[in-house]
């Protein structure tokens, strides 16, 4: 919510936001058949790689290879991806790479999977997508990073953080980095923060703020709706501006279009 | 020159919160551009009492940290003109306030107000001393009963010793009684302090006597400041007593049995 004080009489918001993007591993730039293959690939789902963001990661590429990102981009760019970023690298390559525009992105934690559309698994695209987290906004509270450097990779994300007993008055509870399910009522003057979602199964009487971090995809689900307050990102509505036809129902709040949607859940 | 009231006691649940919307409120009606904080950090309730509580996005708090400007916080009242509430947050606690975050507040409210009126928490600790220190006025609130007087001689003595304008050496903190919840006859009967009793002990101007009401209890239910209601004699007798704060010689109201009928008698109607 501080970023909506901060902001809100500036000509822009500024605010931290995940996207899913690929990432293109380069073993073998100089392998003749680099191009063609990647194109074969694209011709397969075109609709899907049109305009693509692509990530570089040049971590399988042999020490010592030369690599020239201004024309590997332009190729790149012929056939309709759009390189964003360099994943990694050592500091020649990222050097190279904010030479010709592209930004620099810590690798995230974990393996980044193999990605093919078509494997057939079942799965949808986006599950076998590296998720590259732009440089999100960090909570308010959260120290500046120090320098530039590669950090500690971060703990594992939790899925979600579990409350079983009620939320008496006073209370204020943050799911840090993921999502808030809270089992029992919320009381008036309680308050939820959380990074993610917050799913309520009592009455949710007290305040509730989504997306805190500025995750504009957070939602709030909740069983009875009497809220004093909730904010998705930062965009909140007050109990006296809800309508009265979706108090005490089961809804749903969410962010579309840069507007808080209050709609109910039909069972 | 604005100035700053702290409604305090020492003790809890005599009336201090509804003593604040009251003359707050009283202010306002007389014209006087009025600002009514809650210095109950913690345990909010002055936004319920004032009606207001569906409308509190930012906080007191939220001001002093820096994260919310003064005007994001104050909330108007939709009834009478002139009046603004500041809410507290409901999720920290006392320590959130300090003096120097507090007097900046204030600072900044008397450039537009007239009065700002502190409603403190309970207690002589920290929200206690926060809410009297910056104190041009002290309305002191009290029930006709031992407990009650003995705390707020108390707290008479933290106002003497405490305040801004003791530890300056300046012109002392003005106080004032205002005797609440008074109930004839339970006094007539000897079950409660008679005022007289009352200000022998604690020696400060007599404010006002607001007798025991049924509308007060309603009046905090609905969130109306009961000084609104002025069929009640509650809510006269608050109005009364904004009179004289300001300087007028009002005669004190609802201090004697009132004389009853036999049809009075027989439907046993009360207040």
């Amino acid at each position: 919510m501080s970023t909506q004080v901060a902001y809100r009489d500036a000509p822009f918001q500024l605010r931290g936001s995940t996207f899913t993007m690929m990432v293109l591993k380069v073993s073998d730039p100089r392998n003749p058949n680099f191009f063609p293959v990647l194109s074969g690939k694209i011709a397969q789902a075109p609709n899907f790689f049109r305009h693509a963001p692509v990530v570089l990661d040049l971590d399988d590429l042999p020490a010592g290879v030369p690599f020239d990102f201004e024309s590997f981009v332009k190729l790149l760019r012929n056939l309709g991806l759009i390189a964003v970023g360099l994943q990694g690298g050592t500091k020649e390559q990222q050097d190279a790479a904010l030479a010709v525009g592209l930004a620099l992105l810590q690798a995230p934690r974990g393996k980044v999977e193999m990605f093919d559309p078509l494997a057939g698994t079942g799965r949808s695209p986006a599950q076998g997508l590296a998720n590259v987290q732009a440089q999100a906004q960090p909570p308010a509270h959260a120290p500046a990073p120090a320098a530039p450097v590669m950090l500690e990779p971060p703990p594992p994300p939790r899925a979600s953080m579990l409350v079983t007993e009620p939320i008496r008055s006073g209370r204020q509870i943050y799911a840090a980095g993921c999502d808030l399910i809270v089992v029992g009522p919320v009381s008036p003057g309680a308050e939820l923060l959380a990074d993610g979602s917050i799913h309520v199964y009592g009455t949710l009487r007290g305040r509730a703020l989504a997306g805190v971090s500025g995750d504009q995809n957070a939602r709030i689900f909740c069983q009875s709706l009497e809220a004093e307050l909730v904010s998705i990102a930062g965009l909140y509505r007050v109990s006296e501006d809800m309508d009265k036809d979706i108090r005490r129902r089961q809804v749903q709040i969410y962010l579309n279009n840069g507007f808080l949607h209050i709609d109910p859940v039909s069972a | 020159m604005a100035k700053i009231i702290t409604m305090t006691s020492g003790k809890g649940g005599v009336g201090k919160t509804t003593s604040s919307a009251a003359v707050g409120t009283g202010l306002a009606l007389r014209g006087f551009k009025t600002c009514i904080i809650d210095f109950d950090v913690g345990l909010r309730n002055l936004d319920l009492i004032m009606g207001c509580e569906r409308r509190v996005v930012f906080d007191f708090i939220n001001v002093i940290n820096g994260e919310a400007r003064l005007n994001q916080a104050l909330i108007k009242d939709k009834r009478v003109e002139n009046l603004y509430i500041l809410p507290t947050s409901q999720t920290r606690d006392k320590d959130a306030l300090t003096l120097e975050g507090v007097g900046k507040i204030l600072d900044e409210l008397k450039k537009e107000f007239d009065y700002i009126i502190c409603d403190s928490p309970a207690g002589i600790e920290k929200g206690a001393l926060m809410a009297l220190y910056w104190a041009d006025h002290a309305i002191v609130v009290t029930n006709p009963e031992v407990s009650s007087v003995r705390d707020s001689d108390r707290i008479l003595g933290v106002i003497q010793a405490k305040s801004r304008r003791a530890e300056q050496g300046l012109e002392p903190v003005q106080e004032h009684l205002l005797v609440t919840r008074y109930d004839v006859e339970r006094v007539e009967k000897g079950e409660m302090l008679k005022v007289d009793d009352v200000l022998e002990i604690l020696a400060i101007p007599l404010l006002g006597i607001i007798p025991e009401s049924p509308a007060v209890l309603k009046a905090s239910n609905v969130g109306m400041p009961v000084v609104l209601d002025d069929k009640s004699n509650a809510g006269q007798a608050y109005a009364d007593a904004v009179g004289r704060f300001l300087g007028e010689k009002i005669e004190h109201r609802f201090i004697k049995p009132e004389k009853k009928g036999l049809l009075d008698r027989l439907l046993r109607r009360t207040a």
